[in-house]
């Protein structure tokens, strides 16, 4: 056996490849497969066309999240096409062995909140849904990503994927964060640096003291974000943190089986000496709270700053004009002080108890500004419960602000959480995409501290100043 | 057998010379509460195809009728966002087989592929004549030819190779897809697995 240096993803993604195919991909093991109602049904129609059965069945996790309406879920659900995705979930499950956590279930939620609270997201994993926002558990030194509806119905009959390697980049950032700085504002300023499309074909590595420093939820909200500046996936190298995070959890190993998985995570670290394709560096420093001002997630600044012009771009110069024209925005202007007709906190990238703690750090003792539309999504039912119990709850409704339930919500706008065309929102999810939110929404994404100081101000606001 | 075999097409193309186009514009959200894989053609590009009264939005060029063709020609980053297979489902549907870009997302690559559709990635500068031909031309025709793996302006004969790898060509040219071809290793598959911690 030879000892070359290896990345962490190597190790990760040599365990499990069963086969290597000359000039094509390499057939590897998928550990956990997470499903939920929108990309699933066809893949189960596809196994009854070809008469295969789903050959795990317990490797695979149901909850329904995407098209879930957020409030009175004890109801029917009013959309029948809703409601008959949402069945389907249900009966394809129960057909073919699988667990739900159907609407209603104390343990539902959104599929990347609840796989890691459950313990069913661990280190060394590789881990697929039909969601681009898999790469989130990738905090856990996971191989994530996100799969298109033929790689669901692949992985139910085989549990297998087929996929070229893709090369690896390392992103380190050192140094200390700012005030009012966090993990998403970290995201969003890598993503403005590299572009939409600059991890495209690279699988990412997180290192640095920044990332070593960042809590589990901090991590997930940066993993979470991978994808939109085009990787396959991001991972970061588990520590005690993730240790003291797993521990416990309901899926997590335990006993005997625990101290083996331990021994095993421990070795899950980049070699010093191993190679990456590409490799970027950044100062904390240099980081401010980020807001976006365009309509894809790389079309971000420092809230403190002006949209850029142009003539600063390296090209696409026609696409951003037609974005800057989607927005109503100037080049030049300033995002401070723009209106906000909608607060959007919840969603898979910054749905989980920290977030709604830094949420109400903001908003307690102040009042939701008037004009203001709130939608204060939690990401799961176990979040919920941790809102009521810390008291984030009584913060949240002394302020004006109503809690929803769990879901998606307006980060997909599959369900009845939608912008109509023309408001704005600052958003705490991932893609602010034309119509993401809606169609003819216009999405600000941001952090909740950003979006709480939009929320009490009704303007966009450097939470700074309110901390 | 999965989709058509996919081998050599000669076709006129419809021109989209913007970048970024992300999976949301493709297909949105909205249209995706289908429990089968049918009717997304009509969803195609739809807020850029209709407006909110549903009358088609004169200036979109799939409501051109000069434009037609089964070749699709994207700005760079083709593809970007969401996972969404439903996407290339939508182009398939309406009736594309191939998509030409300088740049490909890769997740929406893999699905296309998946779906029978060919994903050409060609260089900027031959991107930017293939809109100048058409735009000389609005039925101005290129050849794509899978098997030797080239792409050309029939008009001026200009031609540029593309990269595919070979086992994706294999099953591209045959019709045939991933699952038949994990299916028929389905034992090796669960050695492997129960050899496995988790
Ligand atoms: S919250 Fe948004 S990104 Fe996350 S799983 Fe749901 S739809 Fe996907």
């Amino acid at each position: 056996m030879s000892h070359q240096p290896t990345t962490l993803f190597d190790k990760v993604w040599d365990a499990h490849v069963i086969r290597k195919i000359e000039d094509g991909p390499d057939v590897f093991l998928i550990d956990r497969h997470f499903i939920h109602e929108v990309t699933s049904p066809v893949a189960f129609l596809g196994l009854e066309t070809r008469g295969i059965d789903v050959l795990f069945p317990e490797r695979t996790f149901a909850t329904a999240d995407h098209n879930t309406p957020t409030i009175n879920q004890h109801l029917p659900v009013a959309d029948p096409l809703s409601a008959n995705q949402l069945k389907a979930l249900e009966t394809n499950s129960a057909k073919y062995g699988i667990s739900h956590w159907g609407l209603g279930n104390p343990k539902n939620g959104i599929v990347h909140v609840v796989g890691p609270e459950n313990g069913i997201t661990q280190p060394g994993m590789t881990i697929v849904c039909g969601d681009s926002h898999t790469s989130t558990h990738g905090a856990f030194g996971a191989i994530a990503f996100g799969i298109g509806t033929s790689e669901v119905e692949m992985v139910l009959s085989s549990q297998c994927i087929m996929q070229p390697k893709p090369k690896k980049m390392r992103i380190n950032v050192n140094g200390v964060l700012g005030k009012a700085v966090t993990p998403k504002d970290v995201t969003l300023f890598i993503i403005a640096q590299l572009t939409t499309a600059g991890a495209t074909g690279y699988f990412v590595e997180y290192a640095g003291d920044v990332f070593e420093n960042m809590s589990m939820e901090g991590r997930m909200t940066v993993c979470n974000m991978s994808i939109e500046m085009g990787a396959r996936g991001g991972m970061i190298a588990p520590d005690e943190t993730t240790f003291n995070y797993i521990k416990g959890k309901e899926k997590a190993p335990k006993g005997d089986a625990w101290d083996q998985a331990l021994a095993y995570w421990k070795t899950l670290q980049t070699d010093a000496a191993a190679q990456f394709d590409k490799e970027y560096s950044f100062d904390a420093a240099d980081i401010e709270p980020m807001i976006t001002y365009g309509t894809n997630p790389g079309m971000g600044m420092g809230i403190s700053k002006s949209i850029p012009k142009a003539t600063d771009l390296e090209g696409g110069v026609a696409t951003y004009a037609k974005s800057l024209k989607y927005m109503g925005f100037e080049e030049s202007e300033p995002m401070i002080g723009k209106k906000v007709d909608y607060v959007f906190i919840g969603s898979c990238t910054n749905g989980r108890i920290e977030d709604f703690r830094a949420f109400a750090s903001i908003i307690k003792g102040r009042k939701k500004a008037d004009h203001v539309t709130a939608w204060i999504v939690p990401g799961s039912h176990i979040v919920e419960a941790q809102i009521r119990e810390e008291g984030i709850y009584d913060i949240l409704t002394e302020a004006g602000f109503q809690l929803r339930q769990p879901g998606c919500s307006a980060c997909l706008a599959m369900n009845d959480d939608k912008i109509p065309a023309g408001k704005y929102a600052v958003s705490t999810s991932n893609r602010n995409f034309e119509g993401r939110q809606g169609p003819g929404s216009r999405t600000l994404l941001a952090s909740p501290l950003v979006a709480a100081a939009a929320a009490v101000t009704g303007v966009v606001t450097d939470p700074r100043e309110l901390l | 057998m999965a989709y058509d075999k996919f081998t050599k097409l000669t076709s006129s193309a419809v021109p989209l010379p913007i970048e970024n186009v992300d999976t949301d514009q493709i297909i949105p959200a909205r249209f995706l509460k289908a429990t089968e894989r049918k009717g997304f053609g009509d969803n195609l590009f739809r807020d850029w195809r209709y407006n909110n009264d549903e009358t088609p939005k004169q200036d979109f060029v799939l409501n051109n009728p000069i434009y037609t063709g089964k070749i699709l020609v994207g700005g760079k980053n083709f593809g970007s966002g969401s996972s969404r297979e439903h996407a290339a489902w939508a182009i398939y549907d309406y009736g594309f087989r191939c998509v030409v870009s300088s740049f490909f997302a890769d997740i929406f690559k893999g699905n296309a592929i998946n779906v029978g559709i060919l994903p050409v990635q060609v260089s900027e500068p031959f991107l930017e004549q293939i809109f100048l031909a058409i735009e000389a031309d609005p039925k101005a025709e290129l050849t794509v030819d899978l098997e030797a793996q080239t792409i050309s302006i029939v008009a001026t004969g200009a031609t540029e190779s593309f990269a595919i790898n070979g086992y994706k060509k294999h099953n591209l040219l045959n019709g045939f897809d991933d699952i038949d071809y994990l299916q028929a290793m389905k034992e090796e598959i669960k050695a492997f697995a129960s050899a496995k911690a988790y």
